[in-house]
């Protein structure tokens, strides 16, 4: 199905190289400040702390001196569901329609005007991405000037998620409309803050459908196999619950590409 | 069959009739009093139909005539434009409500851009007056109420639109460019948006394209033109 693209439909993906990764955190403030993410005086409960993109560490568990860490950034994954139809765990679960897939851009939406936060879908997202307002957003004095206009800000009571900044595709479509180029964006038209901010480029941003982008050059997503990576050093968290994530990631070490899902004695590297 | 069923009707027609009898020897057992009852009741039930009638009339009315004034309040506008002066003078409605460079719409213009024209004042009414004296000479935006103004959650992309579908600005806005007034600007009480999201007509009937500027009526255009009213993400942000 496509929607406005005139036949043409976009999957924007990300790609994130966790070798490159120094868990500096420039992702998440950059993330925050982007999108009005709400935050507290206390935000040391991580229970009920909103993190759009949201860095955990991970360990071989070795003694020293094999011991080993990496940081895994992790914003929402898109899930393109079993098949890559569409159907996301969230997506499914919602009884409000206040969460859907856009076959135009394969990026899951969220509209807080719509969703009364029952919080199933904070259930079924198997990566933990989904955050709920328990609280209405309170500003510091004079912050309020520092929103953006392009991104609404949540209230209390609903679940919002990472959008792959799509204000900011949504201004790049503009752009491109403007110049009479259709909707026919450039690669740098439209990257999320995330991949902007890091400073050690780990993150790569594109159209997972375009093979001159660099995060197809870089997974070679595999299209008869809902896109998983042909690449072996790349992987999908949780690849075998068939969510069909657009984020991937990149590690040279076996480690790290092992610990992306929960595999059973002997099954990993079958 | 034809057997059984005259016997069914047979019985539910006995049925009836000892009903009726039951009542009616009802009646008979309270005797003389039951007539002055009756007439009593009858007037009362008169009057209450009347006092139901009368006060449908009422809360319908003002249920639809005088909640409207109530939901929203009017503000005027700080100063009358004629719009129809000023597209008689600059040609189109893109002279003064332009795109940006990065194809966003710029929308209602600010001073600097009516200065271009009004570097001293042109025209002989008091509200072009208004505008040089207290705006453009103490260099204030006019604090204009957009009566097109779309809720926080709602991405609308003009360059989709004009440039894109070229599409006309009458479709969504109607003949704004021909009016010499500028109407009240009513906001609702509730939500805090313009009265023209709802439209002018509290049944919310419409008969042009332009009479309201509800979800529902972008979903329709869409669904005619594209095939499909087209993903949330399309028009939220």
């Amino acid at each position: 199905m496509t929607q406005d693209n005139h036949g043409k439909a976009y999957k924007f993906g990300m790609v994130i190289d966790l070798d490159k990764c120094t868990g500096c955190g420039s992702c998440m403030v950059a993330c925050m400040s982007e999108n009005n993410v709400p935050f507290k005086e206390d935000e040391t409960n991580k229970k009920d702390s909103i993190t759009w993109m949201s860095i955990f560490k991970l360990t071989n568990g070795k003694p020293f001196p094999e011991t080993d860490i990496c940081y895994m950034p992790r914003p929402c994954m898109q899930c393109g569901g079993k098949g890559d139809h569409g159907h996301s765990p969230c997506i499914s679960v919602c009884p409000a329609t206040a969460t859907d897939y856009g076959h135009d851009t394969g990026i899951v939406s969220q509209i807080y005007t719509r969703c009364f936060g029952c919080r199933y879908c904070m259930a079924a997202c198997p990566y933990h991405a989904r955050y709920f307002n328990w609280w209405d957003p309170k500003w510091p004095d004079g912050m309020e000037e520092y929103l953006s206009p392009n991104v609404s800000p949540r209230m209390r009571g609903v679940v919002e998620k990472c959008s792959f900044c799509y204000h900011r595709y949504q201004a790049a479509r503009d752009k491109a409309y403007h110049e009479e180029r259709r909707d026919n964006i450039e690669e740098g038209e439209y990257q999320t803050a995330c991949t902007q901010a890091c400073p050690a480029g780990a993150i790569t941003f594109g159209d997972l459908n375009n093979p001159e982008h660099e995060v197809s050059k870089l997974v070679k997503p595999d299209t008869h196999q809902c896109g998983k990576p042909r690449n072996p050093k790349a992987f999908r968290l949780l690849e075998r619950l068939q969510t069909n994530p657009k984020v991937y990631y990149i590690s040279e070490r076996e480690w790290v590409r092992k610990a992306g899902d929960n595999y059973r004695d002997g099954e990993w590297g079958k | 069959m034809g057997f059984s069923m005259s016997e069914l009707k047979k019985k539910t027609e006995n049925s009836s009739s000892d009903t009726t009898e039951d009542e009616e020897s009802g009646e008979q057992k309270t005797g003389g009093h039951c007539c002055d009852k009756k007439d009593r009741g009858d007037s009362g039930v008169g009057m209450g139909v009347l006092f139901f009638i009368a006060s449908f009339a009422i809360c319908f009315l003002s249920g639809w005539l005088l909640f409207p004034s109530l939901l929203y309040s009017k503000k005027e506008q700080p100063f009358n434009f004629n719009h129809a002066l000023h597209v008689a003078e600059t040609g189109s409605c893109e002279s003064c409500h332009a795109f940006r460079d990065d194809g966003t719409f710029a929308g209602v213009p600010k001073n600097s851009a009516c200065i271009e024209c009004h570097e001293s004042q042109l025209g002989e009414t008091e509200d072009e007056a208004i505008f040089m004296t207290e705006y453009v000479e103490k260099g204030i935006e006019v604090p204009w109420h957009i009566y097109s103004k779309q809720p926080d959650c709602v991405f609308f992309s003009h360059a989709a639109h004009v440039t894109g579908a070229k599409m006309d600005c009458v479709t969504c806005h109607g003949h704004i460019g021909e009016s010499t007034t500028m109407k009240p600007y009513q906001e609702n009480r509730t939500t805090g948006y313009s009265r023209d999201i709802w439209g002018e007509n509290i049944w919310g009937i419409k008969k042009n394209s332009w009479d309201r500027m509800k979800m529902d009526d972008c979903a329709e255009c869409h669904q005619e033109e594209m095939g499909s009213k087209g993903a949330c993400f399309q028009c939220h942000k």
